[in-house]
């Protein structure tokens, strides 16, 4: 039995996902052959060679891999698919885009996020925004798994496995990337950081927004996060968006700021080790999940926390 | 060009649903459903693509029991031109609804598929790249803004690192993100206009699709609580116990 997980890159490095997807596929067992579709992307197959529990590092070189569109990377894997009992990508939104589609080919259903492996054939995953867990077992010949990267320590890099390269599919030609705009960052990435700040709609601006939470974030180390109003209503870009249809997070800290707390927020930080929440309404959900919970004016508390840190 | 919607029943979005204490399942005896507040956008922006002369017709497709037919209502009553219902007590996955899609495609033919990114039930995220793998389309998933024009969508995508632009040539299949539009609200008199709307039933049988699941919920369980927290009384407390009790900062 042998599991080939989809490797997350931008071709010179990996995503941090792959790791915890990768340390999924040590709960299953089996032999884990690692695959790195791209352009130019030798560098990205280096590193993937030295994830622990990795046998074979697979590498297809393309220029129509560049984007990693989910029309060309499927065809890719599909070719490549025969002999593996399980295919695993990252339940980003890379793995997310991609999965289904191979799934829907082989004829087997998609296990989506899982936060739990049972045995080879039978996961856990969360359904109904986080409220409920279930547990799945699956008929289908080939599994095709997407993995929930917070419930699954990410593996070390102390291996040297095996790089060999394979032949690219066809290019389908159905889909290009015009462009791409990635925030830019200095900070730690949501999906990895041991702090987060996160504002909500109680911000009131994105001006708001950036002079009251940056400085806690630059004091703490950490990541910025949002809720969806926050979001929504222009304070800061999309993928700060933490909740049940944005990122899922988990970090040692994460400090909800003027944020009520959704059942749909909620989903995506309540696995955090500890929470803060500052709120000036006693009443907020979010103090049901708070380890300390600070009923307060955000402006004048946020500030005070800056410089008590 | 012809819009085809697939709109799901599910849970209302602020019931916070409970697990039954058999472990089978959550219970949803009289719990409010409405439609999936992905499928919404999506069918608001098919009419809006209707309005603005591109689309001449926008189907809305629900697959489940007869119930879903207040959803395919719902989906009139925004501005679908009509509404067909798949109708079975099959507990549907992911891979059984694009077979039963794919078949209404064939049928339909339509240029475009609008769905949900995921329904808020499941939160599988599957459907809408299924279908566009069973029919060989191309896709763009987590639509935040979709411009149609000579034969192509441009389509921009929220991804995790930011937003990307595709560029997918027609048809295809596209799903909805939250901010891709504001849905209206179904008024009064089109809610009563949607009550003449056509709306045929199908089952998966005509349709040719075996339904039956792949996946088998062996248990349903609630997840872990978290222990009651405490109240701190200011800023300097808070700061104590994050360094000294809690030990993260
Ligand atoms: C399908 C669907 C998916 C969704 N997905 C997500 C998701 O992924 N993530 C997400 O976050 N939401 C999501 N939502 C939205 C969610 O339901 C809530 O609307 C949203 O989380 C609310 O954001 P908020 O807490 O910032 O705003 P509000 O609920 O408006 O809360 C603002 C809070 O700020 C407090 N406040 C105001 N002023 C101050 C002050 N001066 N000092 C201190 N406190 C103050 C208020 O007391 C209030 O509690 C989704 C909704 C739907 C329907
Ligand atoms: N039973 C269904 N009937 C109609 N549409 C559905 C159904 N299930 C899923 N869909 C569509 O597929 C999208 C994604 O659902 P899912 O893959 O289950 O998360 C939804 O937002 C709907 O647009």
């Amino acid at each position: 039995m042998a599991i080939l997980v989809i490797a997350e890159h931008d071709n010179t490095a990996l995503k941090a996902a792959t790791l915890n997807t990768v340390a999924a596929a040590q709960k299953i067992g089996g032999d884990i052959h690692l695959l790195v579709a791209g352009s130019n992307c030798s560098a990205a197959a280096q590193e993937a060679a030295t994830l622990n529990g990795v046998s074979l590092v697979k590498v297809a070189d393309a220029a129509h891999y560049q984007n990693q569109t989910a029309e060309n990377l499927t065809a890719l894997v599909i070719a490549n698919a025969a002999g593996y009992s399980h295919i695993l990508a990252p339940a980003t939104t890379f793995g997310k885009n991609l999965a289904p589609r191979i799934a829907a080919l082989l004829d087997v259903a998609q296990i989506s996020e899982i936060t739990g492996v049972e045995s080879a054939d039978t996961f856990v995953r969360p359904i109904y925004a986080g409220n409920a867990l279930a547990t799945v077992k699956s008929a289908d010949q080939t599994k095709v798994i997407t993995v929930r990267s917070t419930a699954f320590d990410a593996v070390n890099r102390e291996n040297a496995a095996k790089i060999d390269s394979i032949s690219p599919a066809a290019d389908t030609a159905q889909s290009t990337l015009t462009n791409r705009e990635l925030t830019k960052s200095e900070r730690p990435e949501l999906g990895a950081a041991k702090i987060i700040v996160s504002g909500g709609r109680g911000l009131g601006s994105g001006e708001n927004y950036h002079t009251l939470l940056e400085p806690l974030a630059d004091k703490l180390g950490a990541a910025l996060g949002a809720s969806r109003a926050a979001v929504d209503a222009g304070f800061v870009p999309n993928d700060y968006q933490v909740g049940q249809t944005g990122k899922i997070v988990a970090p040692q800290l994460y400090i909800a700021v003027g944020i009520s707390g959704a059942i749909q927020h909620l989903a995506g930080m309540k696995e955090s080790k500890v929470i803060v929440a500052i709120n000036k309404d006693p009443d907020a959900p979010i103090f049901q999940v708070a380890d300390y919970g600070l009923v307060a004016d955000l402006f004048e508390t946020v500030p005070a926390l800056v410089a008590a840190v | 060009m012809k819009i085809l919607v697939p709109v799901k029943r599910v849970v209302d979005y602020n019931v916070k649903v409970r697990v039954k204490a058999d472990g089978t399942g959550v219970d949803l005896a009289n719990v409010k459903m409405s439609m999936n507040p992905f499928d919404e956008i999506a069918i608001e922006e098919a009419v809006r693509l209707k309005e603005a002369g591109i689309a001449t017709e926008v189907i809305a497709v629900s697959c489940g029991v007869a119930a879903c037919q207040e959803t395919l209502r719902t989906a009139m009553a925004i501005g679908a031109d009509r509404g067909i219902l798949v109708e079975t007590d099959v507990d549907l996955q992911p891979l059984a609804v694009a077979k039963l899609l794919q078949a209404l495609c064939a049928k339909e033919q339509p240029q475009i598929v609008i769905c949900g990114k995921q329904a808020i039930d499941d939160d599988a995220n599957q459907t809408g790249q299924m279908l566009a793998a069973l029919q060989n389309w191309p896709q763009a998933t987590f639509a935040s803004k979709v411009v149609l024009a000579n034969g192509k969508a441009t389509v921009t995508r929220e991804i995790d690192g930011g937003l990307e632009t595709l560029e997918i040539s027609l048809p295809a299949v596209v799903s909805t993100d939250l901010r891709l539009n504001e849905p209206r609200y179904a008024t009064l008199p089109n809610i009563m206009k949607a009550k003449k709307k056509p709306l045929d039933t199908v089952k998966p049988a005509d349709l040719g699709v075996d339904v039956t699941p792949r996946l088998t919920t062996l248990k349903v369980a609630e997840p872990a609580k978290r222990s009651a927290g405490i109240r701190v009384a200011d800023v300097a407390e808070l700061v104590n116990k994050l360094k000294n009790e809690a030990k993260v900062i």
